[in-house]
């Protein structure tokens, strides 16, 4: 029904500038990773694996990119924990305030993140929101130092920015399950307990999957609530990118650590994928 | 038996509430602060007080940095609609050598974290010595914005009755014709959305633009700015203010997408997105 020309025209400009703004960025990326740096701090394009092999000596790197996998995971598995009773309640209490619910779950996911993650600084430091409760009830005398500033600062900021993240998968995923066969598991006779484990959860799980995939991914790669709440212990991989490539001046060592993340990023999404295909319910 | 179902749902009822509470209670603390005359932190607030409001409406860089954000925003807004849509079309109509490719690649900003598609664009911006400035902060929120536009409009397009694009150019309209004349009303709520979100999101960007960022602030940035000094109060006047837009943009958002598609459609598309 659409000549030619017309497919022509809605193709090309679209794939010509995610050419040049996406394709070629990352291309670079990857070149960089394989260059360095001169002593009078000039980017040399000559091709090794240096940058890659300082990424293997130097435990810093590797500790630092294992920690944030850490972080991403605790994260990833919070958000999951108050995501999927949220969804299921939704789905199937939710009654007539479904939609004034759903709506009160992606106000949050649009606001702001760097006005919550700053809240949370406001809740947690030393004089904060807090403390002054702690004082003002009597159940400590001076101000506790240890909720802001540490890797559980980071966790908890990064878990209510991506709590909703997870929720609307998984709320898709239980809205797409058909009525009837809930209720025909009931029919046959199974306790709700068996019809959540052997109906709904294993129709569930795509969704699962995707928001899971989305936390884990997300927080992984966060720097600013690290930087605002998370002090010398809660550092995570992307503040050593941003310093190679702010004050320390290493682009191409950066570029190497980006590319690794990626390819974290990517492998995870190959994967989760492959789940999804095999639990999606067709 | 619908007792011990009545109780379960009552737990759950119980646990959602307090979820409800962990997402809204931040949002809450820093609105009531904003009117607290001790400014940030203590407990309980009192002495309430409009001076931080004061202090902000007096603060000249705060003001210039909204400025500067409407205009990314606006921007970006328009850049990432003349690719997005046609980019929709283009999956959802046209067969072309890489497009499972094309696809993915579209919609990788989506998923990916910021820091890279920030930092993959401030390599390039560097090779061609472009130096760093609103315009190419506008630039990386276009590029990055345009998965919205596309998952956007390509859902509106599932919809969309084919009969009546055919209809006009069987009757002799030709494609530009039809483009405007039924296939954008036909679409009219899907972009409106997507603008909406393109805008909103654009508006709270911070992670692409940290690596993009010339002379000028974004609001973002100036907040972050400000943020690293220390906590200052008329930082929860301005986040209070910019919630109260938010929220507004979000639900009118809302009320088009539903009254577009129905429901649910918002998490299928992440799940479409992720896999």
């Amino acid at each position: 029904m659409f000549s030619r020309a017309y497919k022509t025209l809605v193709t090309i400009p679209p794939l010509a500038w995610v050419a040049l703004f996406l394709l070629t960025p990352y291309a670079l990326m990857f070149c960089y990773s394989f260059w360095s740096v001169s002593s009078l701090q000039i980017i040399v394009h000559s091709w090794n694996l240096e940058n890659y092999r300082q990424l293997l000596q130097r435990p810093v790197y590797w500790e630092t990119l294992l920690r944030s996998m850490w972080i991403a995971a605790r994260v990833m598995m919070f958000s999951l924990l108050l995501g999927y009773p949220l969804a299921y309640f939704l789905s199937f209490y939710g009654g007539k305030r479904k939609d004034l619910l759903y709506q009160m779950v992606i106000i949050p996911l649009w606001v702001s993140y760097l006005v919550r993650a700053y809240a949370w600084k406001t809740i947690l430091g030393s004089d904060g929101v807090l403390n002054g409760l702690l004082q003002y009830t009597h159940l400590t005398r001076h101000p506790l130092e240890f909720f802001l500033y540490s890797p559980f600062a980071v966790v908890l900021t990064l878990t209510h920015i991506y709590t909703p993240f997870a929720f609307l998968p998984i709320y898709a995923a239980l809205e797409h399950i058909p009525r009837n066969l809930i209720e025909a598991s009931h029919d046959l006779g199974a306790t709700p307990a068996q019809t959540f484990g052997k109906v709904i959860f294993p129709l569930s799980i795509p969704g699962v999957l995707a928001g899971a995939t989305f936390a884990f991914v997300l927080s992984l790669g966060d720097f600013l609530a690290p930087l605002l709440l998370g002090g010398p212990s809660g550092i995570m991989i992307s503040n050593i990118v941003v310093s190679l490539f702010g004050a320390a001046y290493n682009w191409p060592l950066g570029a190497a650590i980006s590319l690794c993340m990626l390819l974290v990023v990517v492998s995870l999404l190959f994967f989760s994928e492959r789940l999804e295909k095999k639990w999606s319910f067709s | 038996m619908s007792n011990r179902t009545g109780s379960r749902s009552r737990w759950l009822t119980g646990y959602a509430f307090a979820v409800f509470a962990f997402l809204y209670l931040p949002i809450l603390v820093l609105i009531v602060y904003s009117f607290n005359g001790e400014g940030v932190g203590g407990f309980p607030p009192h002495h309430l007080t409009l001076d931080w409001y004061q202090t902000l409406f007096g603060d000249g860089a705060i003001w210039d940095s909204v400025l500067n954000s409407l205009e990314v925003a606006l921007a970006a807004m328009l850049i990432a609609l003349a690719f997005g849509v046609p980019a929709a079309l283009a999956l959802d109509r046209a067969q072309f050598p890489g497009k499972a490719l094309f696809r993915r690649l579209v919609l990788l900003p989506l998923i990916l974290p910021g820091i890279i598609t920030g930092l993959s664009l401030l390599m390039l911006f560097d090779l061609m010595r472009v130096k760093l400035s609103l315009l190419t902060i506008t630039l990386g929120h276009g590029t990055a914005l345009i998965s919205v536009a596309t998952t956007e409009i390509f859902a509106g397009l599932q919809k969309l009755d084919r009969a009546q694009e055919e209809a006009s150019l069987d009757l002799g309209a030709n494609y530009w014709q039809t483009f405007w004349r039924v296939t954008v009303p036909n679409l009219k709520l899907p972009i409106i959305g997507a603008a909406l979100l393109i805008f909103t999101l654009s508006m709270d960007e911070i992670a692409v633009s940290f690596f993009l960022i010339g002379r000028d602030n974004t609001l973002p940035l100036e907040i972050w700015g400000r943020l690293r000094r220390g906590i200052t109060p008329e930082i929860n006047a301005i986040s209070t203010i910019i919630f109260f837009f938010s929220l507004v943009a979000i639900v009118v958002w809302y009320r088009l997408r539903t009254k577009a598609e129905g429901n649910v459609a918002v998490g299928e598309e992440l799940v479409e997105t992720a896999g």
